[in-house]
C-alpha cells in the first residue's frame, strides 16, 4: 500500500481487490520460498524427450487434486459438500487396474479404454447415488456422502482383494504418468476438464443456475429452476472428476492401492476450493480460484519436501501456512489488521483523509 | 418430517451394510478348520489386526496354512484395525477355553485387563509381529521382526552394494521414511543411523529424509522433489518396497537410471520389489518376513507343552542382493 505515486493506488487497490489476487500472491510467495533451497527451481530442461523440472512436477502431481477440486467447487457452489471423492478415486483406480490386469495383452487399446470406461461409469454411479440421497431424499450432504466415503474404500479393497494391483500397460500409463508433446499428458486432461467446466458454467446459464440453487434452493425451485436435477448433476460431475483423478493416480504409479489411493484428498480438495475464494455457504464459485488453490496446496507439499522440514513437523508447518493463507483471504481480517495499521499511520502525521478511511470500511461491509 | 427421518435411518443402514460387505471377504477363513491330530489337537485362537496391506494378507495366509499343516484347530478372528474387536475376540477365546491365544496387537497399550483374564484362565498368550506395553508376565513371548535390526541390516547391505558398484567418494543418501510415528518407520531409521554413525561418519550422509507414508504415490512424489533439491543424491534407502517402487519411477522421469546412477536399498521383500530387483532397478532388499506361521506354530506347541521359550523370537529373515533376485522371485508368495 506504500506505492508512492498518487495515481497508482487506485489501480493497485483494484488489483488487490481482484478475487484471485491473494491466492495468486500466496502461490508466487510459496514458489519463491523454494529458490534458496533449490537454486534452479524455475529451470525446466529436456530429459528423455520431455520437459523436466520442479514446476512440471508440481503440475503433474497436482493434476488429480485440481480435477477433484474443480468437481468439488460446483458441489460446494450448490451449498453441498462431497466427502466421498477419495473413495471414488480408489474405486475407479481399483476397477480399472483390476480389469487391465486380467487382460492377456495389457497394452491393447481396446481393453484399456473399456477398463477406463468401467471405472468412470462406476464413479458416475457413485455420484448419482450421492445426488439422489441429497436432492431426492433431502439428507444432509455431509451424511449422504459420508456413506460412500466409508464404504467405498472397503469396496475398493474388496475389488483389489486387499492387495496392491500392479499393471504393465503403456497406454494406461500415459494418462497420469506419461508425456505428450513434451508435457505431462495429465496437463492436457486437466486443461480439457477445466475448459469444459468453465465453458459450461460461464458461457451458458448453467453456472448461474448452480449459483442460484446454492443461494436459495427453494427460491430457485419457485422461479422454475429444477434445483434437484441441478444438484444431482453436480454430484455426478464431481464424481466423474474424481473418477478421472482416480485413473490418473493409479496410472501415475501403474498400481491400484485400494487402501491409500486418494486418501484424504477430499480434505485437500475442500481446502483448495476455500483458498480459491469459493464460499462454503454456496451461491458463488470460482473455477480459476480453485485451480490456483489446488496449485497452492501442491506447491506447499513440494516445498515441505524440498526445504527439509522434519517429518514430525510437516503437518504443523502445513497448518500454519494454511491458516495464514485463509486469514489473508478474509477481507474482514485484512481490514482489521492492515486497515487499522494503515489508518493509524495516516492519522498520526496529519488529519485523516476520507478515502483512506473509507476504504477499509467498505471492505468490512463486503 | 417423518419421511426424512426414515430415510436417514435407511441411509445409516446402507452405510452399515456397506461396511459389512467390505469386511465380508475376510469371513472365508476356515474358522475352526478341522484339525488332523485327533482328540489332542491344539486349539489356537488367533486375532489378526486386519487386512490393511499385502504384507498383512500374506501374514494371515501364512498363519492359516501353517495351522492346517500342523493339524491345529484354528479359531481365526479379524479385528478390522479396532482394539475393541480384538479384546472381545480374546474374551471369546477365553470363554471357548482354547489352548493358546495368539494375536497381533492393533495398538501397544490397553491390554492389561484382558490379558489378566487370560492369565486367570491359565491360557498362555503369544504376541505376533507387534509388541504391547504391559506387564511382562502377561504374555509368554513375541514372535516378530526386529525393525531396528532391519535398519542395521540395510546399512550393512548398502556397504556391499557400494562395494559391488565400485562406488568412490561421498555417499549422499536420500531416505524415504514410513508413516510418521509408526514403529517400523522409527526403528528402521534408527538402526540405519546407528551403523552409519558408528562406521561411516565421514563418508555417508543423509542429505534428505521425508515420509512417503509407505505408499508408492508418496515415494514417487517425495523422490521427485528430492531429485530437484539435491541432484547429487546417489543412494536411496526406502523403509519399504512400495515407496522404493514409486521412487524408481521418479528417478526414471528425471532421466537417471535406478540401480546405477542411484543405488537403491529397500526393506520388506514383496513380490513387486523382487521383480524390480530382477530388472536391476533395486540393488538390495532387506526382508521383513510376514510368513511367520510355521515359526508361530512351533512356539505354540512348545508353549502348550510347557517348554520354556525366549521372550522375543525373531522371525527368520534374509537379505537379498541383485544376483539372488531371479532365483528368489518364484518363491515370493505376496
Amino acid at each position: 500500500m506504500s506505492t508512492p505515486a498518487v495515481t497508482t493506488p487506485s489501480r493497485w487497490r483494484a488489483l488487490t481487490r481482484h478475487h484471485l489476487f491473494w491466492p495468486v500472491a500466496v502461490l508466487i510467495a510459496l514458489l519463491l520460498v523454494n529458490v534458496p533451497f533449490t537454486p534452479d527451481f524455475f529451470a525446466i530442461r529436456m530429459t528423455d524427450g520431455h520437459l523436466y523440472g520442479s514446476l512440471v512436477s508440481i503440475v503433474l502431481f497436482g493434476s488429480p487434486l485440481i480435477l477433484v477440486a474443480v468437481g468439488m467447487t460446483l458441489v460446494i457452489a450448490t451449498g453441498g459438500i462431497d466427502l466421498s471423492v477419495g473413495a471414488v478415486v480408489a474405486i475407479t483406480g481399483a476397477l480399472t487396474c483390476s480389469y487391465i490386469s486380467d487382460q492377456a495383452d495389457q497394452n491393447a487399446l481396446a481393453g484399456v479404454f473399456l477398463a477406463m470406461g468401467i471405472g468412470l461409469v462406476a464413479a458416475v454411479v457413485c455420484g448419482l447415488w450421492n445426488g439422489f440421497l441429497v436432492a431426492r431424499m433431502g439428507i444432509q450432504p455431509i451424511i449422504a456422502t459420508l456413506i460412500i466415503m466409508v464404504a467405498g474404500r472397503g469396496v475398493a479393497q474388496l475389488i483389489t482383494d486387499g492387495q496392491i494391483i500392479t499393471i504393465n500397460s503403456e497406454p494406461y500409463k500415459l494418462i497420469g504418468g506419461g508425456y505428450w508433446l513434451t508435457l505431462p499428458f495429465s496437463i492436457f486432461v486437466v486443461a480439457a476438464v477445466v475448459a469444459v467446466t468453465v465453458a459450461l458454467t460461464r458461457r451458458t446459464a448453467l453456472g448461474l443456475l448452480v449459483e442460484s440453487v446454492g443461494g436459495n434452493a427453494e427460491a430457485s425451485r419457485l422461479v422454475g429452476i429444477r434445483s434437484r436435477r441441478i444438484k444431482i448433476m453436480v454430484y455426478m460431475f464431481c464424481a466423474l472428476c474424481a473418477g478421472i483423478a482416480g485413473l490418473m493416480i493409479s496410472s501415475n504409479t501403474s498400481a491400484a492401492d485400494g487402501n491409500n489411493a486418494g486418501l484424504w484428498i477430499e480434505l485437500d480438495a475442500i481446502l483448495a476450493v476455500v483458498i480459491g475464494g469459493t464460499s462454503l455457504l454456496g451461491g458463488r464459485f470460482s473455477i480459476g480460484g480453485t485451480v490456483i488453490g489446488a496449485l497452492v496446496i501442491q506447491t506447499l507439499t513440494t516445498t515441505i519436501y524440498t526445504i527439509g522440514v522434519p517429518t514430525q513437523t510437516n503437518l504443523v508447518f502445513k497448518a500454519v501456512v494454511v491458516i495464514v493463507v485463509c486469514l489473508l483471504q478474509s477481507p474482514k481480517f485484512r481490514a482489521k489488521v492492515f486497515g487499522a495499521k494503515g489508518r493509524a499511520r495516516t492519522t498520526a502525521p496529519a488529519e485523516p483523509t476520507t478515502p483512506a478511511d473509507a476504504a477499509p470500511k467498505m471492505e468490512v461491509s463486503r | 418430517m417423518l419421511n426424512r427421518r426414515n430415510f436417514i435411518a435407511a441411509a445409516v443402514g446402507v452405510a452399515a451394510a456397506g461396511g459389512l460387505t467390505a469386511c465380508a471377504k475376510k469371513d472365508d477363513s476356515p474358522s475352526g478348520s478341522s484339525g488332523g491330530g485327533g482328540d489332542k489337537a491344539i486349539t489356537l485362537g488367533f486375532s489378526q489386526v486386519g487386512s490393511e496391506s499385502g504384507w498383512r494378507s500374506a501374514n494371515t495366509e501364512s498363519v492359516k496354512s501353517a495351522a492346517k499343516e500342523a493339524g491345529y484347530k484354528l479359531q481365526f478372528s479379524d479385528a478390522q484395525q479396532k482394539q475393541e474387536n480384538q479384546i472381545s475376540a480374546i474374551r471369546s477365546f477365553i470363554a471357548q477355553k482354547v489352548d493358546v491365544i495368539a494375536f497381533s496387537p492393533v495398538v501397544v497399550t490397553g491390554w492389561d485387563a484382558v490379558l489378566k483374564e487370560a492369565k486367570a484362565a491359565k491360557i498362555p498368550v503369544v504376541l505376533t509381529d507387534r509388541s504391547v506395553e504391559s506387564d511382562e508376565s502377561l504374555f509368554v513371548t513375541l514372535v516378530g521382526s526386529d525393525f531396528t535390526d532391519e535398519g542395521r541390516r540395510a546399512a550393512k547391505i548398502l556397504e556391499k552394494v557400494l562395494e559391488k558398484a565400485g562406488h568412490k567418494g561421498k555417499v549422499k543418501i536420500a531416505q524415504l521414511e514410513g508413516t510418521t510415528g509408526a514403529a517400523p518407520a522409527i526403528e528402521r531409521a534408527k538402526g540405519f543411523k546407528e551403523v552409519m554413525d558408528a562406521e561411516h561418519k565421514d563418508d555417508w550422509e543423509i542429505v534428505a529424509s521425508q515420509t512417503g507414508d509407505f505408499t508408492r504415490a508418496g515415494g514417487k512424489q517425495v523422490m521427485a522433489a528430492f531429485l530437484q533439491s539435491n541432484p547429487d543424491i546417489n543412494v536411496l534407502y526406502a523403509h519399504n518396497d512400495d515407496m522404493g517402487l514409486g521412487a524408481i519411477q521418479a528417478i526414471e522421469a528425471a532421466g537417471k537410471k535406478p540401480g546405477k546412477d542411484i543405488l537403491i536399498v529397500t526393506v520388506d521383500g514383496v513380490k513387486d520389489g523382487f521383480i524390480a530387483m530382477s530388472e536391476g532397478k533395486i540393488n538390495a532388499i532387506v526382508e521383513c518376513n510376514p510368513l511367520l506361521g510355521p515359526q508361530l506354530m512351533e512356539v505354540v506347541k512348545k508353549v502348550h507343552d510347557g517348554e520354556k521359550v525366549e521372550r522375543w523370537i525373531k522371525t527368520k529373515e534374509s537379505d537379498f542382493m541383485q544376483d539372488q533376485a531371479k532365483d528368489a522371485l518364484p518363491t515370493r508368495k505376496y
